[in-house]
Protein backbone atom coordinates (compact mmCIF):
# COMPACT_ATOMS: atom_id res chain seq x y z
CA UNK A 1 0.00 0.00 0.00
CA UNK A 2 2.89 2.69 0.76
CA UNK A 3 4.04 2.08 -2.58
CA UNK A 4 0.97 3.03 -4.09
CA UNK A 5 0.73 6.11 -1.81
CA UNK A 6 4.22 7.11 -3.08
CA UNK A 7 3.50 6.81 -6.38
CA UNK A 8 0.53 8.84 -6.31
CA UNK A 9 1.71 11.29 -4.36
CA UNK A 10 4.79 11.60 -6.03
CA UNK A 11 3.48 11.87 -9.41
CA UNK A 12 0.91 14.41 -8.79
CA UNK A 13 3.43 16.56 -7.08
CA UNK A 14 5.57 16.77 -9.77
CA UNK A 15 3.18 17.20 -12.21
CA UNK A 16 1.99 20.17 -11.29
CA UNK A 17 5.33 21.30 -9.79
CA UNK A 18 6.10 23.66 -12.53
CA UNK A 19 2.88 25.43 -12.36
CA UNK A 20 3.22 25.27 -8.63
CA UNK A 21 6.13 27.68 -9.00
CA UNK A 22 4.86 29.86 -11.19
CA UNK A 23 1.69 30.13 -8.96
CA UNK A 24 4.44 31.03 -5.96
CA UNK A 25 6.16 33.58 -7.96
CA UNK A 26 3.19 35.39 -9.46
CA UNK A 27 2.19 35.58 -5.43
CA UNK A 28 5.28 37.17 -4.65
CA UNK A 29 4.96 39.82 -7.37
CA UNK A 30 2.04 40.86 -6.37
CA UNK A 31 3.20 41.79 -2.80
CA UNK A 32 6.29 43.75 -4.55
CA UNK A 33 3.72 45.70 -6.31
CA UNK A 34 1.35 45.85 -2.88
CA UNK A 35 4.35 48.28 -1.29
CA UNK A 36 4.09 50.43 -4.40
CA UNK A 37 0.19 49.94 -4.08
CA UNK A 38 -0.54 53.91 -4.28
CA UNK A 39 1.71 54.07 -7.70
CA UNK A 40 0.97 51.49 -9.67
CA UNK A 41 -1.55 53.90 -11.78
CA UNK A 42 -4.93 53.29 -10.03
CA UNK A 43 -4.31 49.63 -10.28
CA UNK A 44 -4.77 47.08 -6.89
CA UNK A 45 -1.95 44.54 -6.95
CA UNK A 46 -4.45 41.35 -5.64
CA UNK A 47 -6.82 42.48 -8.27
CA UNK A 48 -4.90 41.70 -11.11
CA UNK A 49 -4.77 38.77 -13.18
CA UNK A 50 -2.17 36.33 -13.07
CA UNK A 51 -0.94 36.98 -16.73
CA UNK A 52 -1.72 41.62 -15.97
CA UNK A 53 0.58 40.73 -13.02
CA UNK A 54 3.31 39.27 -15.31
CA UNK A 55 3.29 41.48 -18.03
CA UNK A 56 3.40 44.59 -15.94
CA UNK A 57 6.22 43.29 -13.40
CA UNK A 58 8.22 42.19 -17.05
CA UNK A 59 7.19 46.22 -18.28
CA UNK A 60 8.00 48.30 -15.57
CA UNK A 61 10.13 46.47 -13.04
CA UNK A 62 13.91 46.44 -13.43
CA UNK A 63 15.25 43.08 -10.92
CA UNK A 64 19.06 43.39 -10.22
CA UNK A 65 20.50 40.44 -7.49
CA UNK A 66 23.19 41.74 -5.20
CA UNK A 67 25.47 40.26 -3.05
CA UNK A 68 26.70 41.28 0.35
CA UNK A 69 29.32 43.67 -0.54
CA UNK A 70 26.97 45.35 -2.93
CA UNK A 71 28.19 43.58 -6.20
CA UNK A 72 25.29 42.84 -9.13
CA UNK A 73 25.12 39.35 -10.07
CA UNK A 74 24.16 38.40 -13.65
CA UNK A 75 21.71 35.67 -13.86
CA UNK A 76 24.67 32.78 -14.15
CA UNK A 77 25.76 33.55 -10.35
CA UNK A 78 22.18 33.42 -10.01
CA UNK A 79 21.70 29.96 -11.40
CA UNK A 80 24.59 28.66 -9.85
CA UNK A 81 23.59 29.96 -6.38
CA UNK A 82 21.03 27.48 -6.49
CA UNK A 83 17.99 29.42 -8.05
CA UNK A 84 16.86 27.87 -12.11
CA UNK A 85 16.01 31.01 -14.03
CA UNK A 86 18.97 33.77 -12.76
CA UNK A 87 16.67 36.43 -11.97
CA UNK A 88 16.02 38.33 -8.85
CA UNK A 89 12.73 36.99 -8.44
CA UNK A 90 13.77 33.24 -8.18
CA UNK A 91 15.62 34.51 -4.52
CA UNK A 92 14.42 32.63 -2.23
CA UNK A 93 14.74 34.43 1.12
CA UNK A 94 13.96 31.68 3.35
CA UNK A 95 16.82 29.65 2.48
CA UNK A 96 19.07 32.84 1.67
CA UNK A 97 18.01 33.74 5.80
CA UNK A 98 19.97 30.16 6.70
CA UNK A 99 23.00 31.08 4.91
CA UNK A 100 26.01 32.70 6.78
CA UNK A 101 25.54 36.74 6.22
CA UNK A 102 28.40 37.28 4.17
CA UNK A 103 27.41 34.43 1.19
CA UNK A 104 23.96 35.95 1.10
CA UNK A 105 22.57 36.94 -1.86
CA UNK A 106 19.36 39.54 -2.41
CA UNK A 107 16.94 41.18 -4.65
CA UNK A 108 16.50 44.46 -5.81
CA UNK A 109 13.50 45.62 -7.74
CA UNK A 110 13.62 49.06 -9.37
CA UNK A 111 10.18 50.25 -10.21
CA UNK A 112 9.55 52.95 -13.00
CA UNK A 113 6.73 54.51 -12.50
CA UNK A 114 7.37 57.13 -15.08
CA UNK A 115 7.56 60.28 -13.09
CA UNK A 116 9.81 58.78 -10.57
CA UNK A 117 11.47 55.82 -9.40
CA UNK A 118 11.09 53.41 -6.42
CA UNK A 119 13.65 50.95 -4.95
CA UNK A 120 12.15 47.93 -3.57
CA UNK A 121 13.91 46.07 -1.11
CA UNK A 122 13.01 42.42 0.28
CA UNK A 123 13.99 42.03 3.93
CA UNK A 124 13.51 38.96 6.37
CA UNK A 125 13.51 38.07 9.86
CA UNK A 126 12.45 36.43 13.21
CA UNK A 127 8.80 36.76 13.90
CA UNK A 128 7.43 34.97 17.40
CA UNK A 129 7.05 31.53 15.94
CA UNK A 130 8.71 31.34 12.18
CA UNK A 131 9.91 33.83 9.54
CA UNK A 132 8.13 36.94 8.92
CA UNK A 133 9.56 38.94 5.95
CA UNK A 134 8.08 42.37 3.95
CA UNK A 135 8.94 44.13 0.93
CA UNK A 136 9.94 47.51 1.25
CA UNK A 137 9.81 50.52 -1.24
CA UNK A 138 11.85 53.89 -0.99
CA UNK A 139 11.84 56.69 -3.05
CA UNK A 140 14.91 57.65 -5.19
CA UNK A 141 16.11 59.55 -2.50
CA UNK A 142 17.16 55.75 -1.03
CA UNK A 143 15.97 57.25 2.41
CA UNK A 144 11.74 58.32 2.45
CA UNK A 145 9.87 54.93 2.28
CA UNK A 146 7.12 55.22 -0.26
CA UNK A 147 5.33 51.76 1.06
CA UNK A 148 6.12 48.65 2.42
CA UNK A 149 3.88 44.93 2.12
CA UNK A 150 4.73 42.06 5.02
CA UNK A 151 3.73 38.58 5.43
CA UNK A 152 4.75 35.68 7.96
CA UNK A 153 5.16 31.86 8.18
CA UNK A 154 3.07 31.57 10.79
CA UNK A 155 2.06 34.30 13.22
CA UNK A 156 -1.02 34.37 15.50
CA UNK A 157 -3.92 36.11 13.62
CA UNK A 158 -5.16 39.26 15.33
CA UNK A 159 -1.62 39.32 17.07
CA UNK A 160 1.17 39.60 14.75
CA UNK A 161 -0.53 38.14 11.70
CA UNK A 162 -1.63 41.96 11.74
CA UNK A 163 1.25 42.74 9.99
CA UNK A 164 -0.41 40.94 7.15
CA UNK A 165 -4.17 40.98 7.64
CA UNK A 166 -4.68 44.59 9.17
CA UNK A 167 -3.71 47.08 5.66
CA UNK A 168 -3.32 50.13 8.14
CA UNK A 169 0.05 48.34 9.50
CA UNK A 170 2.15 48.78 6.16
CA UNK A 171 1.01 52.11 5.59
CA UNK A 172 2.38 53.78 8.84
CA UNK A 173 5.27 53.43 7.05
CA UNK A 174 4.73 55.57 4.43
CA UNK A 175 7.07 58.85 4.43
CA UNK A 176 9.52 57.33 7.20
CA UNK A 177 12.79 57.67 6.46
CA UNK A 178 16.23 55.27 7.13
CA UNK A 179 18.84 58.34 7.20
CA UNK A 180 18.31 61.22 10.06
CA UNK A 181 19.45 64.34 9.28
CA UNK A 182 23.20 63.89 9.92
CA UNK A 183 23.21 60.93 7.33
CA UNK A 184 23.21 58.54 10.25
CA UNK A 185 21.43 54.97 9.07
CA UNK A 186 18.78 54.58 11.67
CA UNK A 187 15.78 52.94 10.33
CA UNK A 188 12.52 52.71 11.75
CA UNK A 189 11.39 51.84 15.19
CA UNK A 190 7.80 50.13 16.49
CA UNK A 191 6.88 52.01 19.55
CA UNK A 192 4.75 49.79 22.01
CA UNK A 193 3.45 53.26 23.62
CA UNK A 194 3.02 54.50 20.33
CA UNK A 195 5.05 57.10 18.23
CA UNK A 196 4.42 60.89 17.35
CA UNK A 197 3.38 60.82 13.15
CA UNK A 198 6.65 64.07 13.50
CA UNK A 199 8.95 61.27 14.35
CA UNK A 200 10.62 60.41 10.79
CA UNK A 201 12.64 57.08 12.57
CA UNK A 202 9.13 55.56 14.49
CA UNK A 203 5.69 54.05 13.60
CA UNK A 204 3.27 52.85 16.37
CA UNK A 205 3.83 49.03 17.81
CA UNK A 206 1.27 46.19 17.84
CA UNK A 207 -0.32 45.54 21.22
CA UNK A 208 -0.12 42.15 22.23
CA UNK A 209 2.56 41.34 19.64
CA UNK A 210 5.63 42.61 21.37
CA UNK A 211 8.10 40.01 20.03
CA UNK A 212 6.58 40.12 16.53
CA UNK A 213 6.93 44.31 16.15
CA UNK A 214 10.42 43.29 17.51
CA UNK A 215 11.33 41.38 14.97
CA UNK A 216 10.04 43.29 12.54
CA UNK A 217 12.21 46.44 14.00
CA UNK A 218 14.98 44.31 13.56
CA UNK A 219 14.12 43.03 10.31
CA UNK A 220 14.52 46.60 8.91
CA UNK A 221 17.46 47.66 10.87
CA UNK A 222 19.61 44.47 9.44
CA UNK A 223 17.69 43.74 5.97
CA UNK A 224 17.89 47.49 4.95
CA UNK A 225 21.78 47.62 5.95
CA UNK A 226 22.48 44.63 3.78
CA UNK A 227 21.14 47.16 0.88
CA UNK A 228 23.95 49.94 2.05
CA UNK A 229 26.98 49.16 -0.17
CA UNK A 230 25.17 49.29 -3.66
CA UNK A 231 23.07 52.05 -2.71
CA UNK A 232 26.31 54.28 -1.52
CA UNK A 233 27.79 53.15 -5.32
CA UNK A 234 24.90 54.36 -6.88
CA UNK A 235 24.32 57.69 -5.22
CA UNK A 236 27.69 58.45 -6.17
CA UNK A 237 26.95 57.87 -9.32
CA UNK A 238 24.40 60.00 -9.08
CA UNK A 239 25.61 62.71 -7.87
CA UNK A 240 28.16 63.02 -10.82
CA UNK A 241 25.31 62.69 -12.96
CA UNK A 242 25.79 59.44 -14.52
CA UNK A 243 22.31 57.71 -14.73
CA UNK A 244 23.07 54.00 -13.76
CA UNK B 1 -43.71 -26.69 19.13
CA UNK B 2 -43.89 -24.50 16.16
CA UNK B 3 -42.36 -25.22 13.48
CA UNK B 4 -39.08 -23.19 12.68
CA UNK B 5 -38.90 -22.67 9.22
CA UNK B 6 -35.44 -22.18 7.27
CA UNK B 7 -35.68 -19.64 5.06
CA UNK B 8 -33.83 -19.17 2.35
CA UNK B 9 -31.33 -16.27 2.64
CA UNK B 10 -31.85 -14.20 0.05
CA UNK B 11 -29.20 -11.64 -0.76
CA UNK B 12 -31.06 -8.40 -0.90
CA UNK B 13 -29.31 -5.70 -2.86
CA UNK B 14 -28.96 -2.96 -0.65
CA UNK B 15 -30.65 0.52 -2.50
CA UNK B 16 -27.61 2.94 -2.89
CA UNK B 17 -29.23 5.91 -0.92
CA UNK B 18 -31.62 3.98 1.20
CA UNK B 19 -33.12 4.76 4.85
CA UNK B 20 -29.95 4.10 6.68
CA UNK B 21 -27.61 6.11 4.19
CA UNK B 22 -29.74 8.91 4.69
CA UNK B 23 -29.85 8.64 8.32
CA UNK B 24 -26.01 8.82 8.16
CA UNK B 25 -25.77 11.81 5.85
CA UNK B 26 -28.23 13.86 8.45
CA UNK B 27 -28.06 12.86 11.95
CA UNK B 28 -24.39 14.89 11.52
CA UNK B 29 -25.87 18.15 10.63
CA UNK B 30 -28.25 18.17 13.95
CA UNK B 31 -28.37 15.30 16.26
CA UNK B 32 -24.85 14.13 15.78
CA UNK B 33 -22.95 17.07 14.92
CA UNK B 34 -19.25 16.13 15.27
CA UNK B 35 -18.77 19.84 16.85
CA UNK B 36 -21.46 20.48 18.88
CA UNK B 37 -22.50 16.97 19.91
CA UNK B 38 -19.42 14.93 19.74
CA UNK B 39 -17.30 17.62 20.36
CA UNK B 40 -14.49 16.93 18.09
CA UNK B 41 -12.66 18.88 15.73
CA UNK B 42 -12.81 22.24 17.61
CA UNK B 43 -9.16 23.19 17.05
CA UNK B 44 -8.93 24.27 13.52
CA UNK B 45 -13.26 25.55 14.41
CA UNK B 46 -11.62 28.10 16.57
CA UNK B 47 -8.27 29.19 14.54
CA UNK B 48 -10.03 29.28 10.70
CA UNK B 49 -13.06 30.33 11.25
CA UNK B 50 -12.34 34.27 11.47
CA UNK B 51 -12.95 35.06 7.54
CA UNK B 52 -15.43 32.98 5.60
CA UNK B 53 -13.89 31.76 2.32
CA UNK B 54 -10.82 29.85 4.27
CA UNK B 55 -13.62 28.32 6.19
CA UNK B 56 -15.63 27.37 3.26
CA UNK B 57 -12.62 25.81 1.34
CA UNK B 58 -11.19 23.91 4.81
CA UNK B 59 -14.73 22.66 5.49
CA UNK B 60 -14.61 21.42 1.65
CA UNK B 61 -11.06 19.56 2.38
CA UNK B 62 -12.71 18.11 5.20
CA UNK B 63 -15.09 16.59 3.69
CA UNK B 64 -12.93 15.05 1.04
CA UNK B 65 -10.39 13.54 3.70
CA UNK B 66 -13.12 12.40 5.83
CA UNK B 67 -15.41 10.50 2.79
CA UNK B 68 -12.55 9.32 1.00
CA UNK B 69 -10.51 8.01 3.82
CA UNK B 70 -13.51 6.32 5.07
CA UNK B 71 -14.01 4.76 2.29
CA UNK B 72 -10.85 3.34 1.95
CA UNK B 73 -10.31 2.67 5.53
CA UNK B 74 -13.33 0.62 4.91
CA UNK B 75 -12.26 -1.25 1.41
CA UNK B 76 -9.42 -2.88 3.47
CA UNK B 77 -10.54 -3.00 6.90
CA UNK B 78 -10.50 -6.66 7.24
CA UNK B 79 -7.18 -6.93 6.10
CA UNK B 80 -5.62 -4.65 8.39
CA UNK B 81 -3.39 -5.97 10.75
CA UNK B 82 -4.66 -5.28 14.43
CA UNK B 83 -1.41 -4.24 15.69
CA UNK B 84 -0.56 -1.55 13.07
CA UNK B 85 -4.58 -0.20 12.04
CA UNK B 86 -4.10 3.16 13.91
CA UNK B 87 -0.92 3.33 11.31
CA UNK B 88 -2.44 2.63 7.97
CA UNK B 89 -5.12 4.84 8.88
CA UNK B 90 -3.17 7.50 9.41
CA UNK B 91 -0.85 6.62 6.15
CA UNK B 92 -4.58 6.82 4.26
CA UNK B 93 -5.40 10.51 6.16
CA UNK B 94 -1.70 11.69 5.57
CA UNK B 95 -2.01 10.77 1.73
CA UNK B 96 -5.33 12.51 1.32
CA UNK B 97 -4.59 15.40 3.07
CA UNK B 98 -1.40 16.24 0.64
CA UNK B 99 -3.25 15.12 -1.95
CA UNK B 100 -5.84 18.34 -0.87
CA UNK B 101 -2.35 20.65 -0.47
CA UNK B 102 -1.18 19.96 -3.83
CA UNK B 103 -4.51 20.75 -5.35
CA UNK B 104 -4.81 24.11 -3.80
CA UNK B 105 -1.18 24.70 -4.34
CA UNK B 106 -1.62 24.12 -7.85
CA UNK B 107 -5.57 25.52 -8.63
CA UNK B 108 -5.64 28.30 -5.50
CA UNK B 109 -2.43 29.73 -4.54
CA UNK B 110 -3.48 32.97 -2.57
CA UNK B 111 -5.74 30.27 -0.43
CA UNK B 112 -3.09 27.45 -0.27
CA UNK B 113 -0.88 30.37 1.43
CA UNK B 114 -3.39 32.01 3.95
CA UNK B 115 -4.33 28.11 5.17
CA UNK B 116 -0.73 27.04 5.13
CA UNK B 117 -0.84 25.05 8.59
CA UNK B 118 -4.11 24.52 9.00
CA UNK B 119 -4.74 21.82 6.25
CA UNK B 120 -1.61 19.98 7.70
CA UNK B 121 -3.21 19.93 11.14
CA UNK B 122 -6.78 18.06 8.96
CA UNK B 123 -4.54 15.13 9.71
CA UNK B 124 -4.87 15.42 13.20
CA UNK B 125 -8.59 16.30 13.63
CA UNK B 126 -10.26 14.31 15.68
CA UNK B 127 -13.31 13.82 13.46
CA UNK B 128 -11.35 12.38 11.04
CA UNK B 129 -9.72 9.97 13.29
CA UNK B 130 -12.68 9.28 15.08
CA UNK B 131 -15.28 8.61 12.15
CA UNK B 132 -12.57 5.76 10.91
CA UNK B 133 -12.58 3.99 13.94
CA UNK B 134 -15.77 4.11 15.35
CA UNK B 135 -17.32 3.69 11.49
CA UNK B 136 -15.23 2.69 9.04
CA UNK B 137 -13.39 0.12 10.55
CA UNK B 138 -16.48 -1.82 10.73
CA UNK B 139 -18.83 -0.64 8.35
CA UNK B 140 -19.31 -1.23 4.64
CA UNK B 141 -17.13 0.82 2.26
CA UNK B 142 -20.38 2.56 0.89
CA UNK B 143 -21.71 3.53 4.12
CA UNK B 144 -18.60 4.55 5.68
CA UNK B 145 -18.06 6.85 2.67
CA UNK B 146 -21.36 8.35 3.18
CA UNK B 147 -20.67 8.68 7.23
CA UNK B 148 -17.43 10.42 6.01
CA UNK B 149 -19.38 12.97 3.92
CA UNK B 150 -22.03 13.71 6.50
CA UNK B 151 -19.51 14.16 9.26
CA UNK B 152 -17.70 16.31 7.13
CA UNK B 153 -20.82 18.30 6.18
CA UNK B 154 -21.43 19.00 9.86
CA UNK B 155 -18.25 19.77 10.97
CA UNK B 156 -18.67 22.23 7.94
CA UNK B 157 -21.96 23.70 8.47
CA UNK B 158 -20.66 24.89 12.14
CA UNK B 159 -17.37 26.00 10.53
CA UNK B 160 -19.67 27.96 8.32
CA UNK B 161 -21.94 29.34 10.74
CA UNK B 162 -19.56 30.32 13.09
CA UNK B 163 -17.14 31.97 10.35
CA UNK B 164 -19.82 34.25 8.87
CA UNK B 165 -20.87 35.87 12.26
CA UNK B 166 -17.23 36.23 13.15
CA UNK B 167 -16.45 37.92 9.93
CA UNK B 168 -19.74 40.06 9.35
CA UNK B 169 -19.48 41.44 13.32
CA UNK B 170 -15.52 41.00 13.31
CA UNK B 171 -14.86 42.84 9.93
CA UNK B 172 -17.80 43.93 8.44
CA UNK B 173 -17.59 41.96 4.90
CA UNK B 174 -18.16 38.26 3.65
CA UNK B 175 -15.94 36.17 1.80
CA UNK B 176 -13.29 38.51 1.76
CA UNK B 177 -10.69 37.17 -0.13
CA UNK B 178 -12.12 35.63 -2.58
CA UNK B 179 -13.15 37.01 -5.76
CA UNK B 180 -17.11 37.27 -4.60
CA UNK B 181 -16.19 39.55 -1.94
CA UNK B 182 -19.61 41.48 0.06
CA UNK B 183 -18.37 44.67 1.83
CA UNK B 184 -21.42 45.13 3.87
CA UNK B 185 -20.73 47.50 6.49
CA UNK B 186 -17.54 49.87 7.41
CA UNK B 187 -15.87 53.03 7.64
CA UNK B 188 -15.06 53.72 4.03
CA UNK B 189 -16.91 54.06 0.52
CA UNK B 190 -16.41 50.89 -1.02
CA UNK B 191 -18.74 49.09 2.42
CA UNK B 192 -22.59 48.92 1.06
CA UNK B 193 -23.54 50.55 4.40
CA UNK B 194 -20.60 53.45 5.10
CA UNK B 195 -20.87 54.40 8.70
CA UNK B 196 -18.53 57.17 8.01
CA UNK B 197 -21.12 58.88 5.49
CA UNK B 198 -22.93 62.17 6.53
CA UNK B 199 -25.87 61.69 7.75
CA UNK B 200 -25.53 57.57 8.30
CA UNK B 201 -27.66 55.93 10.90
CA UNK B 202 -24.66 53.70 11.43
CA UNK B 203 -22.41 56.23 12.56
CA UNK B 204 -21.86 54.92 15.77
CA UNK B 205 -21.27 51.33 14.74
CA UNK B 206 -17.44 50.14 15.11
CA UNK B 207 -16.44 46.39 14.16
CA UNK B 208 -16.46 44.20 17.12
CA UNK B 209 -12.63 42.93 17.46
CA UNK B 210 -13.02 40.58 20.10
CA UNK B 211 -14.54 38.82 16.78
CA UNK B 212 -11.27 38.56 15.03
CA UNK B 213 -9.51 36.60 17.84
CA UNK B 214 -9.75 32.90 18.40
CA UNK B 215 -11.53 33.22 21.72
CA UNK B 216 -14.91 34.73 20.22
CA UNK B 217 -15.05 31.45 18.13
CA UNK B 218 -15.30 29.47 21.30
CA UNK B 219 -18.22 31.66 23.04
CA UNK B 220 -19.97 31.53 19.70
CA UNK B 221 -19.75 27.72 19.83
CA UNK B 222 -20.45 27.64 23.17
CA UNK B 223 -23.97 29.57 23.01
CA UNK B 224 -24.11 27.06 19.47
CA UNK B 225 -24.03 24.09 21.72
CA UNK B 226 -26.78 25.65 23.81
CA UNK B 227 -29.29 26.88 21.50
CA UNK B 228 -29.14 22.96 19.95
CA UNK B 229 -29.48 21.03 23.26
CA UNK B 230 -32.29 23.82 24.05
CA UNK B 231 -34.09 23.34 21.24
CA UNK B 232 -33.66 19.83 19.75
CA UNK B 233 -35.67 17.25 21.62
CA UNK B 234 -32.81 14.42 21.71
CA UNK B 235 -30.25 16.11 23.35
CA UNK B 236 -32.12 18.32 25.89
CA UNK B 237 -30.99 15.56 28.31
CA UNK B 238 -28.04 13.57 27.11
CA UNK B 239 -25.53 15.07 29.58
Amino acid sequence: MTSIVALVLSGLFMGWKDQSAINESIFNKRAILAAVSDHLGGKDAQKMGDDEVNAFFDTNVKQIALDMSGTKLTEEEVSNAGYKGGKAEHIDMAKEKKKPEEERIIPLYIFDAGKEEFYIVTVIGNGLWDNIWGNIALKSDLNTIAGASFDHAGETPGLGAEIKDNPSFPKRFKEKEIYNDDGEYVSVALKKTGAKPSNPHAVDGISGATVTANGVEEMLWRGIQYYEPYFNSIKTTKKSGVRN
Amino acid sequence: MAEILDKDVVKVKEPLFGKVEKKLLKDPLNDNNPITVQVLGVCSALAVTSVVYPSFVMAIAVVFVCGFSSLFTSLIRNKIPPQVRMIVQLVIIATLVTIVELVLKRFQYPIYRQLTVYIGLIITNCIVMGRLEAFAMANKPWRSFVDGIGNGLGYGAILLIVAFIREFFGKGSLFAGSGLEMKIIGGSPDYFINTMAEGSWFGWYANNNLMVLPAAAMFIIGVLIWVQRSYNPKLVDIS
